[in-house]
């Protein structure tokens, strides 16, 4: 690592006056500590978030979950509000990294965890989101993790997170204070495409502080399901993962929602598709149906052609799990 | 990106953690790992270094009461915290912990270099309470790899003290 100055600012306020654009925050460390290490970031300042108070706090108001920044994985993920009310994104959650990897981890960080592209990684190649304008190896490269579905000429890397897959799903609203004030900003305007700006990953201000996430009510109960298909049963990314939950009146579907990870340079979702499996009954033509609204546009690179196929079988199988209440468990790995 | 090469530091802070009951002040520079301090400035060398990137979990340890990678931990970070590391989990008397004994008893290692990660998280999953099934000590156990591929004996080792 390269030295930096370091400082624990005690109040949003002073961690917001002491950012810019040469400075980054410091929350569970998991990425930003690991980026440090491969010289992809280079921060001459880092303020630890790890003094504020107020971010680690669980709560519900009027329907709405609210989840501090500060919140670990873990936490999250066991908290019984969350479990209660959004089970899917305890899910999601469960289905990522590991134990130790979770209890370090934060909301506010995982939201800004940067794409595992190889390329990305490895300082000794070119990569138009590391150092924008040098190119993009990836396209026409080694390309098997990459992005089916929004890629742009300049980049063609996947957002890696699966707690946020969820947070799409669920249409979650992230919370964010910077020198103007509070800023909410919901999850689909969160994470960007690529376009020819790989270097940003979200809409998010250099100076802005994500403070929490808020989730609007909705009970699906246990009509949901989060889908991670990997090269291991544990502990990899997703290759393609589905977020899924649905409730059900009179049989037929009054509601759908479907997010995918490991697809896209952000968590894809679909409007169209869950508006054409409200009011059906649910059943395989017509998860196919949503599979192809959602899949449309696909595009492989090569080595990631087979995530098409993947996602195209993914989708009515966890709408499957999601219309019959049986939810993936990250336990017992038999898919249902 | 941030790209200011000039050069900054040394800048020591006054870093105080209490690491297996005894409480130590340690200098260190801002971009030092808790895994580092440990084994460098401590001479904990307990805890291993494997991958340094947060992937192999021989680095675990557990920081108040929660195990993480302290590869991916900055010291500084954790001023005031309480780390229970390889060397703390025998009893002051060196009566091994229950899982180290079975860790003997179940033959769940070959070269050791995991083994103090998976001791560590290990106890850690044990206090957690995710024990309760062969698959549910895989799946939370998949943080620690073992290139020597213990994996078998490593699971029967925590299903013993979990069952007890
Ligand atoms: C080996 C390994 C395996 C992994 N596997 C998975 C997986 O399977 N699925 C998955 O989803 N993830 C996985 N992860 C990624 C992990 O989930 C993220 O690294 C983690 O969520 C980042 O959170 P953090 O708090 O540690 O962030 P940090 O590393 O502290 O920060 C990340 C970025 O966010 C910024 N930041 C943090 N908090 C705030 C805030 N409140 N406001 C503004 N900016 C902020 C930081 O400045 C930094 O740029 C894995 C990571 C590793 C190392
Ligand atoms: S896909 Fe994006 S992150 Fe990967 S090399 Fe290309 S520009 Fe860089
Ligand atoms: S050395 Fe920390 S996880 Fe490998
Ligand atoms: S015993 Fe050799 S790595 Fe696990």
């Amino acid at each position: 690592m390269r030295p930096f100055t370091f400082s624990r600012p005690e109040a949003p306020a002073l961690a917001i006056a002491g950012k810019d654009a040469a400075s980054r925050f410091l929350a569970g460390g998991t990425n930003l500590v690991d980026l440090m290490k491969y010289d992809v970031e280079r921060p001459a300042a880092v303020l630890d978030l790890g003094r504020i108070a107020g971010l680690r706090e669980v709560t519900q108001a009027g329907g709405t979950l609210r989840i501090g920044a500060l919140v670990t994985n873990a936490d999250a993920a066991a908290h019984p509000l969350v479990l209660a009310h959004h089970p899917l994104l305890a899910d999601a959650i469960l289905a990522g990294a590991t134990p130790q990897l979770r209890n370090m981890a934060t909301t506010g960080g995982n939201l800004l965890q940067r794409t595992r592209c190889h390329y990305f990684y490895d300082r000794q190649t070119a990569c138009n989101k590391r150092e924008p304008g040098t190119g993009c190896p990836a396209i026409g490269g080694v390309n098997r993790i990459h992005a089916i579905l929004g890629a742009s000429e300049s980049c063609i890397a996947t957002h890696p997170s699966d707690m946020c897959v969820a947070l799409a799903a669920l249409e979650a609203v992230v919370v964010a204070q910077g020198p103007e004030g509070e800023r909410r900003i919901p999850m689909a305007e969160f994470h960007r495409l690529p376009g020819n700006e790989p270097q940003r990953d979200t809409t998010l201000g250099e100076r802005e502080l994500i403070t929490a996430v808020e989730i609007p009510a909705w009970d699906y109960g246990a009509h949901r399901t989060y889908l991670k298909l990997r090269d291991r049963l544990s502990y990899a990314f997703a290759l393609v993962s589905v977020a899924a939950a649905v409730t059900l009146e009179g049989g037929r579907i009054a509601k759908a929602r479907i997010a995918l990870g490991g697809v896209a340079h952000k968590p894809w979702r679909v409007a169209e598709a869950e508006t054409m499996l409200q009011g059906q009954a649910p059943g395989e033509d017509a998860f196919a149906a949503a599979a192809s609204l959602i899949l449309r546009g696909a595009q492989g690179q090569g080595h990631n052609d087979f995530k098409i196929e993947l996602a195209r079988r993914a989708i009515p199988r966890a709408l499957h799990q999601a219309a019959h209440a049986t939810p993936q468990s990250h336990v017992e790995k038999r898919i249902a | 990106m941030p790209d200011d090469l000039s050069p900054r530091g040394p800048d020591l802070l006054s870093v105080p953690i209490t690491v297996n009951g005894q409480e130590r002040h340690m200098r260190l520079a801002p971009w030092t790992t808790l895994l580092d301090a440990l084994r460098d400035t401590l001479g904990l060398s307990g805890s291993k270094k494997g991958c340094d990137h947060g992937q192999c979990g021989a680095c675990t340890v557990i920081l108040d009461g929660r195990r993480v990678n302290a590869c991916l931990v900055l010291a500084a970070s954790k001023e005031g915290s309480e780390v229970r590391t390889v060397e703390g989990l025998a009893a002051p008397d060196g009566t091994l912990h229950p899982l180290q004994q079975a860790f003997i008893a179940h033959d769940a290692f070959q070269c050791g270099y995991c083994t103090p990660g998976q001791l560590c998280s290990g106890v850690a999953l044990l206090e957690e309470g995710h024990a309760k099934t062969p698959d549910e000590i895989r799946e939370w156990m998949s943080g620690n790899l073992c290139r020597c591929g213990a994996y078998p004996n490593i699971v029967a080792a925590i299903g013993e003290v979990a069952s007890r």
